[in-house]
């Protein structure tokens, strides 16, 4: 059992990271031919810097939208970080350099808790998406059920945190033993299975849904781009192709 | 007056429980052959269109980074479904932004995404059929491109792209929309929207010389492709006919006139509107644009100066550089190209206009944010300038102003509901729902705040509002131009209004 999820995690990491690199490699070639930012818009490459650390961090276009999406939608997704970072501690050993980070007081203390803001928040968005009639309209099948999924990931963890706690050493052995190709057995614990069965899932769709916001953001044209196109001429290769014979080359 | 009915106007904004299918109905004409192929788009539907629609959908998602990041991106998070004007005024769910775009990204999924060809169901993936075409067709047309759903989306996701996207992939299957099609070939063969010839337009610019001659005593002239002139100004064709626009056109030419400025128009660049963006056509964008660049190369003038209209400048202003730049024989030393309403608050902070107040003192004044304008431009050297000039110019030149709800003004503006090529009288009932918004604003500061008339600096807006917001009980002079407020206040040299101020006038009778 042990040796079949480990290569399951396996096979989800590489087909996370492959095809979401894929998807960036193709955000990134894929030119945007006009100035389209929505403005009013940084004039300046920092600016945009701060514009994007802004949607990123704070959620600033959305908390001008809608207020409960926002609480909600940012609760989960601290909580998600701040989960998230606290795995590492299985991953990384003392010697790293990165350890005083991953175990220091706010991720371990606190990330103990951000999972309960985690699975709150995700209630919260599956609450709207089935009782307001616009979200709910918009919604499919899967729009739910990622939400079912991430719920039952949250909830799985806060299980073995608060209610059957496991034997976190041999978990730690089994992660270092996936990643040193030395495999060592998992605790045994139906909670962990669950959880680590999702994780895969969450791995294998992640290049092919609507979690490609993650990346996407980042290259969403009307966040990233300077607002200057009088002071500078701003033209895609396939623009400057076809369409620029009225300039003397 | 129409066979649906007006919405009721209520005291604020809100949102409509879902009346799915309410706005079905609604499809603009469907462009005849001819008007098609002069654009190099096929003439009618093609026999083998769905391959054409999807070789199409896939050749935009390589070209376009805007195309491809939201078609994948959107997380149905529901933030930006409550903020079009269209859904607002019809209540018709398919008009929620994402509901819009999920018209187009079902296909997308169906046929370009993993999970989409073999799980549809689960991803709401969906098979690119008529009764698909005929959506897209319908509510591709009941979208201004006015990007309000963009400013409040998490990604920026901007409907206006997806719209401009299909309308592209409609006319290369040969279905394209009557109203812009006919108008983009008038602007390639006769050189403006409208299909004014130059004779036509050189009479009606004799025509306004001697009405401000009349009117001021002043000979200000409305210069018609004089060669070497300084400034070439661009304005859309309906400053040289519609009201309220032409008082708007009356008040550039005397603000040129007053600061003794050298400036012509162009027979060949007669328009500043461009319905290229409109159906997303890059090539057609371009086309329009270039009689710009040609004419100004032609008279040799130093700058180019764009009139109050919203799109217009929207192009201008973030593609012109790209479409037909560089324009390294203007004088660097101006923006390229200019609004009017820089230059015009440029002179007044200068102090070169006088201006007499007063004469605007019968108004109370609001101002409506043109959408392209307030989240696709920029005026002046900082962000939001396009906020601030038409603010400044009108409270220069008029003591009574009033703004809006916030929640409706600057980059949270409402479309006048007329944009995007929808100014059409077969779209007519989307139109007047699409107004609602702006017209619940509009009401609330005429009932509270004794808003007596709302200025524009957009051809489209003037003439969307002058015909619809009279469905809610408004009357069609409470629109006005900013510049014909400048207009009106211009105090200029030797006029018999300067005479009148100053006492000097021969037969003084009345004060
Ligand atoms: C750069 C990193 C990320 C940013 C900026 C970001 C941002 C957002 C925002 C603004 C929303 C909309 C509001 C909401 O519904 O919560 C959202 C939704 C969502 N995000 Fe993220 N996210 C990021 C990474 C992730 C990751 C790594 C996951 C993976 C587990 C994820 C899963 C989700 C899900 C499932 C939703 C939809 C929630 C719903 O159904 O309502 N996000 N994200
Ligand atoms: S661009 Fe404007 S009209 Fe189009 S969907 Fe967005 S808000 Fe509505
Ligand atoms: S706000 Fe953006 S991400 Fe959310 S549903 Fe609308 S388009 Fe999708």
């Amino acid at each position: 059992m042990s040796g079949f999820i480990a290569a399951l995690l396996w096979v989800g990491l590489v087909v996370f990271v492959g095809f979401t690199a894929r998807k960036i490699r193709q955000y990134w070639k894929t030119p945007a031919p006009l100035k389209i930012p929505t403005t009013p818009a940084p004039v300046t490459q920092t600016g945009v810097v701060f514009r994007m650390a802004r949607e990123v961090v704070l959620f600033e276009s959305l908390f001008k939208s809608n207020k409960w999406i926002w609480v909600f939608g940012w609760m989960f997704h601290l909580g998600l970080l701040l989960a998230f970072f606290r795995h590492l501690r299985y991953v990384v050993s003392p010697e790293n350099f990165m350890w005083p980070v991953i175990s220091n007081v706010i991720v371990q203390s606190f990330g103990q808790y951000a999972g309960f803001a985690m699975v709150a928040g995700l209630f919260g968005l599956l609450a709207r998406r089935i009782v307001v009639e616009r979200i709910r309209y918009i919604s499919s099948p899967s729009d739910y059920l990622m939400l079912l999924m991430l719920i039952v990931i949250g909830v799985s963890g806060l299980v073995m945190s608060f209610v059957s706690h496991i034997d976190v050493v041999q978990l730690k052995m089994f992660v270092m033993g996936l990643f040193g190709f030395d495999f060592q057995n998992l605790p045994e614990s139906g909670a962990l299975l669950i959880h680590l069965l999702l994780v895969v899932v969450l791995l294998l769709i992640f290049p092919f849904s609507k979690l490609l916001h993650a990346p996407g953001v980042f290259f969403s044209p009307t966040r990233n781009q300077i607002d200057n196109p009088r002071e500078k001429r701003h033209l895609a290769p396939w623009a400057a192709e076809k369409y620029n014979d009225h300039v003397d080359k | 007056m129409a066979d649906f009915e007006t919405p009721e106007i209520k005291e604020f904004i809100g949102i409509p429980a879902l009346q799915e299918g309410s706005m079905a109905h609604s499809s603009p004409f469907i462009a005849k052959p001819d008007h098609q192929e002069s654009l190099g788009f096929p003439g009618e539907l093609v026999e083998n269109w769905q391959q054409v629609a999807l070789e199409k959908m896939d050749d935009l998602r390589t070209r376009y980074r805007s195309f491809q990041v939201f078609l994948d991106s959107c997380v149905k998070c529901g933030a930006c479904t409550d903020k079009c004007h269209y859904f607002l005024g019809t209540a018709d769910p398919k008009n929620m932004p994402v509901a819009r775009q999920d018209l187009l990204r079902k296909v997308y999924r169906r046929y370009f995404t993993v999970a989409g060809k073999y799980f549809p169901k689960l991803v709401g993936a969906a098979d690119l059929t008529e009764e698909v075409l005929d959506e897209w067709y319908s509510y591709f047309h009941q979208c201004s491109q006015c990007r309000r759903c963009s400013v409040f989306c998490p990604y920026g996701i901007d409907t206006a792209e997806i719209s401009m996207a299909a309308r592209e992939i409609m006319d290369a299957v040969g279905k394209g929309q009557k109203y812009c099609n006919e108008i983009i070939g008038k602007v390639h063969t006769i050189g403006n929207n409208l299909g004014l010839p130059g004779k036509a337009l050189a009479n009606v610019l004799e025509g306004l010389e001697e009405d401000v001659e009349d009117d001021t005593g002043v000979a200000v002239k409305f210069p018609l492709d004089v060669k070497g002139a300084d400034i070439l100004l661009v304005t859309p064709s309906a400053d040289f006919f519609a009201e309220p626009h032409i008082d708007g056109l009356i008040g550039y030419a005397k603000v040129f006139h007053e600061t003794g400025a050298s400036w012509t128009l162009s027979t060949t660049a007669s328009e500043a509107g461009n319905f290229g963006m409109f159906i997303g056509s890059y090539e057609n964008m371009r086309r329009v644009s270039m009689r710009i660049r040609d004419a100004a190369k032609e008279l040799g003038v130093k700058r180019i100066i764009f009139g109050e209209c919203g799109h217009a400048w929207r192009i201008a202003y973030s593609f012109l550089n790209t479409l037909c730049g560089p324009f390294d024989f203007l004088d660097q030393n101006y923006p390229i190209p200019q609004h009017i309403l820089e230059y015009t608050w440029g002179e007044l902070e200068k102090g070169t206009l006088r201006i007499n107040k007063e004469e605007n003192d019968h108004m109370t004044l609001t101002f409506h944010d043109s959408c392209n304008v307030a989240r696709g431009s920029r005026m002046g050297d900082y962000p939001g300038g396009q906020f601030d000039y038409p603010r400044n110019v009108i409270k220069a030149v008029c003591n009574n102003y009033v703004d809006m709800d916030p929640k409706t003004t600057k980059e949270a503006t409402f479309c006048c509901g007329g944009g995007g090529g929808l100014l059409t009288d077969d779209l007519m009932e989307i139109r007047v729902k699409g107004v609602l918004p702006r017209a619940t604003a509009l009401k609330s500061v005429v009932e509270n705040e004794g808003v007596t008339h709302m200025a524009a600096i957009c051809a489209i807006c003037k003439s969307q509002f002058t015909k619809t917001l009279p469905y809610y009980g408004f009357t069609m002079d409470q629109i006005v131009s900013v510049h014909q407020l400048v207009s009106e206040a211009l105090v200029m040299k030797g006029s018999e209004q300067e005479a009148e101020l100053d006492g000097t006038d021969g037969d003084d009778t009345e004060e």
